[in-house]
Protein backbone atom coordinates (compact mmCIF):
# COMPACT_ATOMS: atom_id res chain seq x y z
CA UNK A 1 0.00 0.00 0.00
CA UNK A 2 2.84 2.67 1.12
CA UNK A 3 4.84 1.27 -2.54
CA UNK A 4 1.26 2.08 -4.44
CA UNK A 5 0.40 5.67 -2.43
CA UNK A 6 3.69 6.91 -3.23
CA UNK A 7 4.28 5.24 -7.23
CA UNK A 8 0.90 7.03 -7.90
CA UNK A 9 1.61 10.35 -6.27
CA UNK A 10 5.20 10.21 -8.41
CA UNK A 11 3.54 8.72 -11.35
CA UNK A 12 0.98 11.70 -11.74
CA UNK A 13 3.51 14.27 -10.87
CA UNK A 14 5.68 12.52 -13.73
CA UNK A 15 2.79 12.60 -15.72
CA UNK A 16 1.78 15.80 -16.09
CA UNK A 17 5.23 16.63 -17.08
CA UNK A 18 5.00 14.44 -20.01
CA UNK A 19 0.75 15.23 -20.76
CA UNK A 20 2.68 19.34 -20.57
CA UNK A 21 4.82 17.93 -23.47
CA UNK A 22 2.49 16.14 -25.14
CA UNK A 23 -0.05 19.22 -25.05
CA UNK A 24 3.29 20.69 -27.12
CA UNK A 25 2.94 18.58 -29.92
CA UNK A 26 -0.89 18.80 -30.25
CA UNK A 27 -0.43 22.31 -30.48
CA UNK A 28 2.06 22.80 -32.85
CA UNK A 29 0.20 19.54 -34.92
CA UNK A 30 -3.33 21.77 -34.64
CA UNK A 31 -1.53 24.61 -35.55
CA UNK A 32 0.80 23.38 -38.60
CA UNK A 33 -0.50 20.15 -39.07
CA UNK A 34 3.20 18.91 -38.67
CA UNK A 35 4.70 16.13 -35.55
CA UNK A 36 7.43 18.30 -34.62
CA UNK A 37 10.40 15.69 -34.18
CA UNK A 38 12.89 18.24 -33.49
CA UNK A 39 10.49 19.60 -30.31
CA UNK A 40 13.22 17.40 -27.44
CA UNK A 41 16.14 19.21 -28.75
CA UNK A 42 14.71 22.50 -29.36
CA UNK A 43 13.31 22.05 -25.72
CA UNK A 44 17.00 20.97 -24.48
CA UNK A 45 18.12 23.82 -25.80
CA UNK A 46 16.37 26.45 -24.23
CA UNK A 47 17.46 24.00 -21.07
CA UNK A 48 20.88 24.41 -21.41
CA UNK A 49 20.02 28.46 -22.05
CA UNK A 50 17.89 28.56 -18.51
CA UNK A 51 20.61 26.43 -16.74
CA UNK A 52 23.17 29.04 -18.00
CA UNK A 53 20.89 32.05 -16.78
CA UNK A 54 20.47 29.83 -13.36
CA UNK A 55 24.27 29.57 -13.27
CA UNK A 56 25.05 33.64 -14.26
CA UNK A 57 22.37 35.02 -11.73
CA UNK A 58 21.72 32.21 -9.08
CA UNK A 59 18.31 32.82 -9.40
CA UNK A 60 15.94 29.09 -10.47
CA UNK A 61 13.24 31.68 -11.37
CA UNK A 62 15.10 33.83 -14.06
CA UNK A 63 16.22 30.55 -15.34
CA UNK A 64 12.20 29.74 -15.83
CA UNK A 65 11.88 32.96 -17.41
CA UNK A 66 14.72 32.10 -19.72
CA UNK A 67 13.98 28.81 -20.99
CA UNK A 68 9.73 29.89 -21.35
CA UNK A 69 11.30 32.68 -23.62
CA UNK A 70 14.12 30.73 -25.22
CA UNK A 71 11.26 28.14 -26.41
CA UNK A 72 9.11 30.86 -27.81
CA UNK A 73 11.75 32.45 -29.33
CA UNK A 74 13.65 29.51 -31.35
CA UNK A 75 9.93 28.39 -32.10
CA UNK A 76 9.29 31.59 -33.96
CA UNK A 77 12.95 31.73 -35.88
CA UNK A 78 12.45 28.37 -36.42
CA UNK A 79 8.85 28.24 -38.10
CA UNK A 80 9.74 31.58 -39.57
CA UNK A 81 12.90 30.71 -41.00
CA UNK A 82 12.40 26.93 -41.95
CA UNK A 83 9.50 25.70 -42.08
CA UNK A 84 7.25 27.81 -43.57
CA UNK A 85 9.83 27.31 -46.54
CA UNK A 86 9.20 24.12 -46.57
CA UNK A 87 6.49 22.72 -49.16
CA UNK A 88 3.19 21.61 -47.47
CA UNK A 89 1.38 19.11 -49.97
CA UNK A 90 2.41 16.38 -47.80
CA UNK A 91 3.70 16.23 -43.97
CA UNK A 92 6.74 14.45 -44.82
CA UNK A 93 8.93 16.98 -46.01
CA UNK A 94 7.87 19.01 -42.70
CA UNK A 95 8.26 16.07 -40.64
CA UNK A 96 12.39 15.03 -42.24
CA UNK A 97 13.26 19.11 -42.13
CA UNK A 98 12.71 18.82 -38.59
CA UNK A 99 14.38 15.25 -38.14
CA UNK A 100 17.87 17.16 -40.01
CA UNK A 101 16.74 19.91 -36.95
CA UNK A 102 17.20 17.89 -34.08
CA UNK A 103 21.04 16.65 -35.72
CA UNK A 104 21.98 20.01 -35.89
CA UNK A 105 20.57 20.85 -33.00
CA UNK A 106 22.33 18.26 -30.58
CA UNK A 107 24.96 18.09 -32.72
CA UNK A 108 25.59 22.27 -32.04
CA UNK A 109 24.69 21.03 -28.04
CA UNK A 110 27.52 18.58 -28.59
CA UNK A 111 30.20 20.84 -29.43
CA UNK A 112 29.28 23.95 -27.66
CA UNK A 113 28.70 21.74 -23.83
CA UNK A 114 30.79 18.14 -24.53
CA UNK A 115 28.79 15.00 -24.29
CA UNK A 116 28.94 14.52 -20.20
CA UNK A 117 25.59 14.80 -18.41
CA UNK A 118 25.66 17.88 -16.40
CA UNK A 119 23.89 17.83 -13.00
CA UNK A 120 21.44 20.26 -12.25
CA UNK A 121 19.87 20.93 -8.89
CA UNK A 122 16.25 21.32 -8.05
CA UNK A 123 14.77 24.03 -6.60
CA UNK A 124 13.34 22.09 -4.15
CA UNK A 125 14.09 18.67 -2.02
CA UNK A 126 13.96 15.97 -3.75
CA UNK A 127 13.06 13.63 -0.66
CA UNK A 128 9.44 12.74 0.24
CA UNK A 129 6.86 14.14 2.34
CA UNK A 130 6.07 11.36 5.08
CA UNK A 131 2.43 11.25 6.13
CA UNK A 132 1.40 9.13 8.48
CA UNK A 133 4.44 6.47 8.05
CA UNK A 134 3.99 6.45 4.35
CA UNK A 135 6.25 8.48 1.65
CA UNK A 136 4.32 10.54 -0.56
CA UNK A 137 5.45 13.15 -2.77
CA UNK A 138 8.66 15.45 -2.72
CA UNK A 139 8.21 19.12 -2.12
CA UNK A 140 9.86 19.06 -5.92
CA UNK A 141 7.03 16.58 -7.18
CA UNK A 142 4.61 19.00 -5.39
CA UNK A 143 6.11 22.13 -7.56
CA UNK A 144 6.22 20.33 -10.61
CA UNK A 145 2.53 19.60 -10.18
CA UNK A 146 1.22 22.97 -9.38
CA UNK A 147 3.37 24.19 -12.42
CA UNK A 148 1.96 21.87 -14.64
CA UNK A 149 -1.47 22.69 -13.75
CA UNK A 150 -1.29 26.07 -13.87
CA UNK A 151 -0.01 26.33 -17.20
CA UNK A 152 -2.56 23.53 -18.52
CA UNK A 153 -5.32 25.56 -16.93
CA UNK A 154 -3.59 28.70 -18.69
CA UNK A 155 -3.70 27.21 -21.73
CA UNK A 156 -7.08 26.03 -21.59
CA UNK A 157 -8.18 29.90 -20.51
CA UNK A 158 -6.20 30.67 -23.44
CA UNK A 159 -7.42 28.52 -25.92
CA UNK A 160 -11.24 28.53 -24.75
CA UNK A 161 -12.00 32.08 -23.44
CA UNK A 162 -9.97 34.50 -25.07
CA UNK A 163 -10.07 36.41 -29.02
CA UNK A 164 -6.50 34.61 -29.51
CA UNK A 165 -7.43 31.22 -29.06
CA UNK A 166 -10.45 31.41 -30.88
CA UNK A 167 -8.48 32.50 -33.91
CA UNK A 168 -5.57 29.92 -33.08
CA UNK A 169 -8.80 27.18 -33.05
CA UNK A 170 -10.17 28.27 -35.92
CA UNK A 171 -6.91 28.47 -38.21
CA UNK A 172 -6.30 25.19 -36.76
CA UNK A 173 -8.89 23.30 -38.27
CA UNK A 174 -10.07 25.76 -41.22
CA UNK A 175 -7.31 27.58 -42.37
CA UNK A 176 -8.99 29.10 -45.51
CA UNK A 177 -12.20 30.35 -44.61
CA UNK A 178 -10.38 32.19 -41.31
CA UNK A 179 -8.63 34.21 -43.94
CA UNK A 180 -11.60 34.94 -45.50
CA UNK A 181 -13.16 35.93 -42.13
CA UNK A 182 -9.94 37.94 -42.06
CA UNK A 183 -7.85 35.73 -39.30
CA UNK A 184 -4.32 36.36 -40.10
CA UNK A 185 -3.58 32.87 -40.29
CA UNK A 186 0.48 32.74 -40.66
CA UNK A 187 0.58 34.90 -37.60
CA UNK A 188 -1.83 32.26 -35.99
CA UNK A 189 1.10 29.55 -37.11
CA UNK A 190 4.16 31.19 -35.55
CA UNK A 191 2.28 32.11 -32.44
CA UNK A 192 1.30 28.31 -32.24
CA UNK A 193 5.14 27.50 -33.07
CA UNK A 194 5.84 29.85 -30.13
CA UNK A 195 3.61 28.32 -27.49
CA UNK A 196 4.12 25.08 -28.02
CA UNK A 197 7.92 25.45 -27.90
CA UNK A 198 7.68 27.35 -25.03
CA UNK A 199 5.65 24.79 -23.17
CA UNK A 200 8.08 21.73 -24.19
CA UNK A 201 11.10 23.73 -23.13
CA UNK A 202 9.16 23.88 -19.65
CA UNK A 203 8.21 20.43 -19.30
CA UNK A 204 11.89 19.52 -20.44
CA UNK A 205 13.02 22.01 -17.37
CA UNK A 206 11.17 20.39 -14.94
CA UNK A 207 11.98 16.97 -16.36
CA UNK A 208 15.73 16.92 -16.30
CA UNK A 209 16.00 17.27 -12.03
CA UNK A 210 14.69 13.62 -11.66
CA UNK A 211 16.74 12.60 -14.28
CA UNK A 212 20.40 11.48 -14.89
CA UNK A 213 20.82 15.44 -15.23
CA UNK A 214 21.18 17.96 -18.53
CA UNK A 215 22.82 16.81 -21.75
CA UNK A 216 21.76 17.35 -25.73
CA UNK A 217 19.95 13.85 -25.31
CA UNK A 218 17.95 14.72 -21.87
CA UNK A 219 14.31 14.90 -23.27
CA UNK A 220 14.53 12.30 -26.34
CA UNK A 221 13.00 9.36 -23.86
CA UNK A 222 10.13 12.26 -22.66
CA UNK A 223 10.06 13.04 -26.39
CA UNK A 224 9.38 9.03 -27.26
CA UNK A 225 6.75 9.15 -23.84
CA UNK A 226 5.06 12.48 -25.29
CA UNK A 227 4.48 11.36 -28.95
CA UNK A 228 3.05 7.99 -27.59
CA UNK A 229 0.55 9.74 -25.53
CA UNK A 230 -0.46 12.47 -27.93
CA UNK A 231 -1.25 9.20 -30.27
CA UNK A 232 -2.89 7.80 -27.95
CA UNK A 233 -4.94 10.33 -27.13
CA UNK A 234 -5.39 11.67 -30.68
CA UNK A 235 -2.92 14.45 -31.85
CA UNK A 236 -6.28 16.76 -32.21
CA UNK A 237 -7.70 16.09 -28.76
CA UNK A 238 -5.76 18.80 -25.82
CA UNK A 239 -7.94 16.37 -22.96
CA UNK A 240 -6.62 13.55 -24.44
CA UNK A 241 -3.38 14.74 -24.20
CA UNK A 242 -3.81 15.62 -20.68
CA UNK A 243 -5.70 12.12 -19.81
CA UNK A 244 -3.12 9.75 -21.60
CA UNK A 245 -0.01 11.73 -19.92
CA UNK A 246 -1.49 10.91 -16.53
CA UNK A 247 -2.01 7.09 -17.54
CA UNK A 248 1.22 6.58 -18.75
CA UNK A 249 2.87 8.21 -16.14
CA UNK A 250 1.44 6.46 -13.90
CA UNK A 251 1.88 3.18 -15.30
CA UNK A 252 5.61 3.97 -15.89
CA UNK A 253 6.16 4.74 -11.94
CA UNK A 254 4.32 1.37 -11.36
CA UNK A 255 6.00 -1.03 -13.79
CA UNK A 256 9.68 0.75 -12.85
CA UNK A 257 8.74 0.24 -9.10
CA UNK A 258 7.02 -2.82 -9.13
CA UNK A 259 8.93 -4.39 -12.01
CA UNK A 260 12.08 -2.78 -12.78
CA UNK A 261 13.11 0.39 -14.64
CA UNK A 262 13.83 -1.71 -17.95
CA UNK A 263 10.01 -2.80 -18.33
CA UNK A 264 8.89 0.62 -18.12
CA UNK A 265 9.49 1.50 -22.21
CA UNK A 266 7.90 -2.30 -22.80
CA UNK A 267 5.15 -1.07 -20.79
CA UNK A 268 4.40 1.80 -22.94
CA UNK A 269 5.00 0.58 -26.28
CA UNK A 270 2.53 -2.95 -25.12
CA UNK A 271 -0.04 0.26 -24.48
CA UNK A 272 0.40 2.04 -27.48
CA UNK A 273 -0.13 -1.16 -29.77
CA UNK A 274 -3.31 -2.16 -27.93
CA UNK A 275 -4.68 1.17 -28.64
CA UNK A 276 -4.25 1.50 -32.24
CA UNK A 277 -4.93 -1.87 -32.67
CA UNK A 278 -8.57 -0.88 -31.00
CA UNK A 279 -8.47 2.96 -32.08
CA UNK A 280 -6.10 3.60 -34.87
CA UNK A 281 -7.10 7.33 -34.46
CA UNK A 282 -6.47 7.92 -30.97
CA UNK A 283 -8.76 7.18 -27.30
CA UNK A 284 -9.99 10.68 -27.56
CA UNK A 285 -9.78 11.63 -31.15
CA UNK A 286 -12.00 13.95 -33.33
CA UNK A 287 -12.47 13.38 -36.96
CA UNK A 288 -9.36 13.36 -38.90
CA UNK A 289 -10.61 15.78 -41.81
CA UNK A 290 -9.85 19.94 -42.03
CA UNK A 291 -13.33 21.69 -43.11
CA UNK A 292 -10.96 23.88 -45.34
CA UNK B 1 -21.80 42.33 -74.00
CA UNK B 2 -23.89 44.82 -73.04
CA UNK B 3 -22.85 47.27 -70.22
CA UNK B 4 -25.70 47.80 -67.52
CA UNK B 5 -25.30 51.69 -66.30
CA UNK B 6 -28.39 52.88 -64.13
CA UNK B 7 -29.10 56.32 -64.11
CA UNK B 8 -28.40 57.00 -61.12
CA UNK B 9 -24.81 55.24 -61.11
CA UNK B 10 -22.81 57.84 -63.72
CA UNK B 11 -20.06 55.89 -64.62
CA UNK B 12 -17.43 58.41 -64.94
CA UNK B 13 -17.50 60.38 -61.83
CA UNK B 14 -17.19 57.28 -59.40
CA UNK B 15 -15.16 53.80 -60.53
CA UNK B 16 -16.88 50.20 -60.10
CA UNK B 17 -17.60 49.14 -56.87
CA UNK B 18 -15.60 45.93 -58.08
CA UNK B 19 -13.96 45.61 -61.17
CA UNK B 20 -12.30 42.27 -63.27
CA UNK B 21 -9.99 43.68 -66.03
CA UNK B 22 -8.29 41.61 -68.36
CA UNK B 23 -8.21 38.75 -66.01
CA UNK B 24 -7.21 35.69 -66.84
CA UNK B 25 -6.39 32.77 -64.28
CA UNK B 26 -4.98 29.31 -64.88
CA UNK B 27 -4.42 26.35 -62.40
CA UNK B 28 -2.51 24.41 -64.82
CA UNK B 29 -1.96 24.64 -68.47
CA UNK B 30 -5.32 26.20 -70.52
CA UNK B 31 -6.95 28.97 -68.91
CA UNK B 32 -10.18 28.46 -66.34
CA UNK B 33 -11.13 32.63 -66.95
CA UNK B 34 -9.85 33.94 -69.96
CA UNK B 35 -9.32 37.31 -70.57
CA UNK B 36 -12.18 38.64 -68.79
CA UNK B 37 -13.67 41.89 -68.20
CA UNK B 38 -16.83 42.54 -65.88
CA UNK B 39 -17.45 45.86 -64.11
CA UNK B 40 -19.89 45.87 -61.50
CA UNK B 41 -21.78 49.23 -60.13
CA UNK B 42 -22.42 49.86 -56.49
CA UNK B 43 -25.18 48.62 -54.86
CA UNK B 44 -25.51 46.31 -57.63
CA UNK B 45 -27.08 42.19 -57.42
CA UNK B 46 -25.34 40.50 -59.88
CA UNK B 47 -26.56 36.74 -60.52
CA UNK B 48 -23.17 34.83 -61.80
CA UNK B 49 -24.30 31.95 -64.07
CA UNK B 50 -23.31 29.09 -65.71
CA UNK B 51 -22.42 25.42 -65.90
CA UNK B 52 -20.34 23.43 -63.72
CA UNK B 53 -16.80 23.78 -64.61
CA UNK B 54 -17.41 27.46 -66.50
CA UNK B 55 -15.20 29.17 -63.80
CA UNK B 56 -17.72 30.70 -61.32
CA UNK B 57 -16.03 29.28 -58.21
CA UNK B 58 -12.53 30.49 -60.09
CA UNK B 59 -14.03 34.33 -60.58
CA UNK B 60 -14.86 34.54 -57.27
CA UNK B 61 -11.58 32.90 -55.26
CA UNK B 62 -9.90 35.19 -57.30
CA UNK B 63 -11.33 37.98 -56.44
CA UNK B 64 -11.59 37.05 -52.70
CA UNK B 65 -7.46 36.43 -53.31
CA UNK B 66 -7.87 32.24 -52.64
CA UNK B 67 -6.64 32.42 -56.00
CA UNK B 68 -3.91 34.55 -57.84
CA UNK B 69 -4.69 35.36 -61.68
CA UNK B 70 -1.82 34.66 -64.42
CA UNK B 71 -2.89 38.12 -65.97
CA UNK B 72 -5.09 40.77 -65.61
CA UNK B 73 -6.18 42.28 -61.99
CA UNK B 74 -9.59 42.73 -59.65
CA UNK B 75 -10.20 46.09 -58.22
CA UNK B 76 -12.45 47.35 -56.00
CA UNK B 77 -13.69 51.16 -56.19
CA UNK B 78 -11.41 51.71 -58.19
CA UNK B 79 -7.96 50.24 -55.24
CA UNK B 80 -6.06 47.72 -57.26
CA UNK B 81 -5.97 44.26 -54.88
CA UNK B 82 -3.15 42.18 -56.99
CA UNK B 83 -1.23 42.89 -53.94
CA UNK B 84 -3.79 42.54 -51.09
CA UNK B 85 -3.52 39.43 -48.87
CA UNK B 86 -6.94 37.22 -48.59
CA UNK B 87 -6.88 38.52 -44.69
CA UNK B 88 -6.44 42.22 -45.31
CA UNK B 89 -9.15 42.64 -48.46
CA UNK B 90 -12.11 41.70 -46.32
CA UNK B 91 -10.82 44.74 -43.93
CA UNK B 92 -11.10 47.01 -47.40
CA UNK B 93 -15.01 45.76 -47.48
CA UNK B 94 -14.75 42.39 -49.98
CA UNK B 95 -16.30 39.01 -47.98
CA UNK B 96 -16.36 35.48 -49.64
CA UNK B 97 -19.11 33.23 -48.84
CA UNK B 98 -17.38 30.18 -50.08
CA UNK B 99 -19.11 27.41 -51.30
CA UNK B 100 -20.17 24.25 -49.16
CA UNK B 101 -21.07 25.84 -45.76
CA UNK B 102 -18.01 26.92 -44.78
CA UNK B 103 -19.38 27.14 -40.47
CA UNK B 104 -15.96 26.23 -38.61
CA UNK B 105 -17.32 22.82 -37.60
CA UNK B 106 -15.72 22.80 -34.32
CA UNK B 107 -16.34 26.30 -32.97
CA UNK B 108 -20.42 26.88 -31.85
CA UNK B 109 -22.45 29.46 -33.33
CA UNK B 110 -21.49 32.54 -31.18
CA UNK B 111 -17.84 31.50 -31.56
CA UNK B 112 -18.06 31.76 -35.62
CA UNK B 113 -19.98 34.72 -35.28
CA UNK B 114 -17.65 36.56 -33.58
CA UNK B 115 -14.61 35.07 -35.40
CA UNK B 116 -16.92 37.14 -38.67
CA UNK B 117 -16.71 39.94 -36.17
CA UNK B 118 -12.74 39.88 -34.79
CA UNK B 119 -11.19 42.36 -37.22
CA UNK B 120 -14.34 44.81 -37.63
CA UNK B 121 -14.78 45.40 -33.62
CA UNK B 122 -11.91 45.15 -31.32
CA UNK B 123 -14.14 46.20 -28.46
CA UNK B 124 -15.94 43.24 -26.88
CA UNK B 125 -19.42 45.12 -26.30
CA UNK B 126 -19.02 46.53 -29.96
CA UNK B 127 -18.71 42.98 -31.03
CA UNK B 128 -21.71 41.72 -28.51
CA UNK B 129 -23.77 44.15 -29.56
CA UNK B 130 -23.27 43.09 -33.50
CA UNK B 131 -23.41 39.82 -33.22
CA UNK B 132 -26.99 40.51 -31.02
CA UNK B 133 -28.06 41.92 -34.01
CA UNK B 134 -27.42 39.09 -36.31
CA UNK B 135 -29.38 37.07 -34.17
CA UNK B 136 -32.52 39.35 -34.63
CA UNK B 137 -31.74 39.03 -38.41
CA UNK B 138 -31.04 35.36 -38.28
CA UNK B 139 -33.72 33.98 -35.38
CA UNK B 140 -32.95 30.35 -35.94
CA UNK B 141 -29.75 31.05 -35.20
CA UNK B 142 -30.23 32.36 -31.49
CA UNK B 143 -32.00 29.21 -30.83
CA UNK B 144 -28.90 27.38 -32.07
CA UNK B 145 -26.23 29.85 -30.56
CA UNK B 146 -24.36 26.79 -27.96
CA UNK B 147 -24.74 24.53 -30.53
CA UNK B 148 -21.46 23.48 -32.64
CA UNK B 149 -20.78 23.71 -36.58
CA UNK B 150 -21.28 20.37 -37.06
CA UNK B 151 -24.80 19.67 -35.27
CA UNK B 152 -26.24 22.42 -37.43
CA UNK B 153 -28.57 21.59 -40.57
CA UNK B 154 -27.52 22.68 -44.31
CA UNK B 155 -29.74 25.58 -44.13
CA UNK B 156 -28.87 26.77 -40.75
CA UNK B 157 -25.74 26.33 -41.84
CA UNK B 158 -25.29 28.48 -44.63
CA UNK B 159 -27.51 30.79 -42.77
CA UNK B 160 -24.28 30.90 -40.50
CA UNK B 161 -22.03 31.59 -43.01
CA UNK B 162 -23.76 34.47 -44.36
CA UNK B 163 -24.16 36.15 -40.90
CA UNK B 164 -20.73 35.62 -40.52
CA UNK B 165 -20.18 37.28 -43.54
CA UNK B 166 -22.63 40.13 -43.08
CA UNK B 167 -21.84 40.79 -39.36
CA UNK B 168 -18.39 42.50 -40.36
CA UNK B 169 -20.49 44.96 -42.80
CA UNK B 170 -18.96 44.52 -46.07
CA UNK B 171 -18.83 46.66 -49.04
CA UNK B 172 -19.11 43.70 -51.18
CA UNK B 173 -20.35 40.41 -50.88
CA UNK B 174 -19.13 36.78 -53.21
CA UNK B 175 -21.53 33.96 -52.61
CA UNK B 176 -20.77 30.56 -54.26
CA UNK B 177 -23.21 28.29 -54.66
CA UNK B 178 -25.61 29.24 -51.54
CA UNK B 179 -28.70 27.36 -52.52
CA UNK B 180 -26.36 24.02 -53.27
CA UNK B 181 -28.59 21.02 -51.21
CA UNK B 182 -30.73 23.50 -49.55
CA UNK B 183 -34.89 22.39 -49.68
CA UNK B 184 -36.96 25.21 -51.99
CA UNK B 185 -38.59 26.98 -49.26
CA UNK B 186 -34.75 27.40 -47.44
CA UNK B 187 -33.55 28.96 -50.59
CA UNK B 188 -36.44 31.30 -51.28
CA UNK B 189 -36.03 32.31 -47.56
CA UNK B 190 -32.60 33.13 -48.03
CA UNK B 191 -32.73 34.65 -51.69
CA UNK B 192 -35.05 36.91 -49.76
CA UNK B 193 -33.28 37.71 -46.95
CA UNK B 194 -29.96 38.52 -49.53
CA UNK B 195 -32.19 40.79 -51.07
CA UNK B 196 -33.64 42.47 -48.18
CA UNK B 197 -30.11 43.24 -46.72
CA UNK B 198 -28.93 44.30 -50.37
CA UNK B 199 -31.35 47.09 -50.22
CA UNK B 200 -31.42 48.12 -46.85
CA UNK B 201 -27.76 48.49 -46.50
CA UNK B 202 -26.51 49.23 -50.27
CA UNK B 203 -24.40 45.92 -50.54
CA UNK B 204 -23.16 44.77 -53.68
CA UNK B 205 -23.70 41.42 -54.39
CA UNK B 206 -22.04 39.07 -56.82
CA UNK B 207 -24.13 35.74 -56.56
CA UNK B 208 -22.54 32.43 -58.48
CA UNK B 209 -25.64 29.97 -58.70
CA UNK B 210 -26.53 26.99 -60.45
CA UNK B 211 -30.18 27.68 -59.30
CA UNK B 212 -30.75 30.30 -62.20
CA UNK B 213 -34.60 30.72 -61.45
CA UNK B 214 -33.67 31.38 -57.85
CA UNK B 215 -30.74 33.68 -58.47
CA UNK B 216 -32.30 35.81 -61.32
CA UNK B 217 -35.52 36.64 -58.71
CA UNK B 218 -33.73 38.19 -56.35
CA UNK B 219 -30.71 40.04 -59.16
CA UNK B 220 -30.70 43.37 -61.37
CA UNK B 221 -28.15 41.74 -63.59
CA UNK B 222 -27.31 38.27 -64.99
CA UNK B 223 -23.75 37.73 -66.50
CA UNK B 224 -23.74 34.25 -67.74
CA UNK B 225 -20.48 32.10 -67.78
CA UNK B 226 -19.04 29.56 -70.22
CA UNK B 227 -15.37 28.46 -70.76
CA UNK B 228 -14.08 31.35 -68.70
CA UNK B 229 -15.84 33.67 -70.80
CA UNK B 230 -19.04 36.05 -70.84
CA UNK B 231 -21.55 34.75 -73.13
CA UNK B 232 -24.24 36.92 -71.81
CA UNK B 233 -24.89 39.85 -69.88
CA UNK B 234 -28.23 41.39 -69.42
CA UNK B 235 -30.91 42.45 -66.89
CA UNK B 236 -32.12 39.93 -64.86
CA UNK B 237 -35.78 40.66 -65.74
CA UNK B 238 -34.80 40.40 -69.52
CA UNK B 239 -32.77 36.84 -68.99
CA UNK B 240 -35.51 35.57 -67.26
CA UNK B 241 -37.91 36.07 -69.68
CA UNK B 242 -36.90 35.46 -72.73
CA UNK B 243 -37.00 32.03 -73.25
CA UNK B 244 -34.54 32.21 -76.46
CA UNK B 245 -31.49 33.50 -74.19
CA UNK B 246 -32.54 31.14 -71.74
CA UNK B 247 -32.70 27.94 -73.56
CA UNK B 248 -29.58 29.35 -75.66
CA UNK B 249 -27.10 29.84 -72.67
CA UNK B 250 -29.19 28.27 -69.53
CA UNK B 251 -30.46 25.21 -70.73
CA UNK B 252 -33.86 25.68 -69.77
Amino acid sequence: METFVFLFATGVSRGLVIALFALSLVIIWRAARIINFAQAAMAIVAVFVAFTVVGLTGSYWAGLIAALATGALLGAIIERGLIRRVPHVTPLPGMIVAIGLVMVLQAGLGILFGPEHRPVQAPFSESPFVVAGIPVLSPYDLFVLVVALAVLVGLGLLFNRSTLGLQLRASAVAPEVSRLLGVRVPRMVTIGWMLSASVAALAALLLVPTELGLSAHSADILFVQAFTVAVLGGLDSPIGALLGGLIVGVLITMVTGYLGAGYAPLAVLALLTAVLLIRPGGIFALKEARTA
Amino acid sequence: MTEVVTENQPRRTSPPMLSFQSLTVAYTGSPVIDELNLDIQDGAVVALLGANGAGKSTLLRTASGLLAPRAGRVQLDGQDLTSVAVENRVRLGLAQVPEGRSVVTELSVDENLHLGGLWRYRDRSDRNAAVDQMYEMFEPLWRRRMSLGHELSGGERQMLSLARALISEPRVLLLDEPSLGLAPRVVAQLMTLLRETADRTGLTVLLAEQNVTSALSIADRGVVLGLGEIVVDAPAADLAADPALRQAYLGF
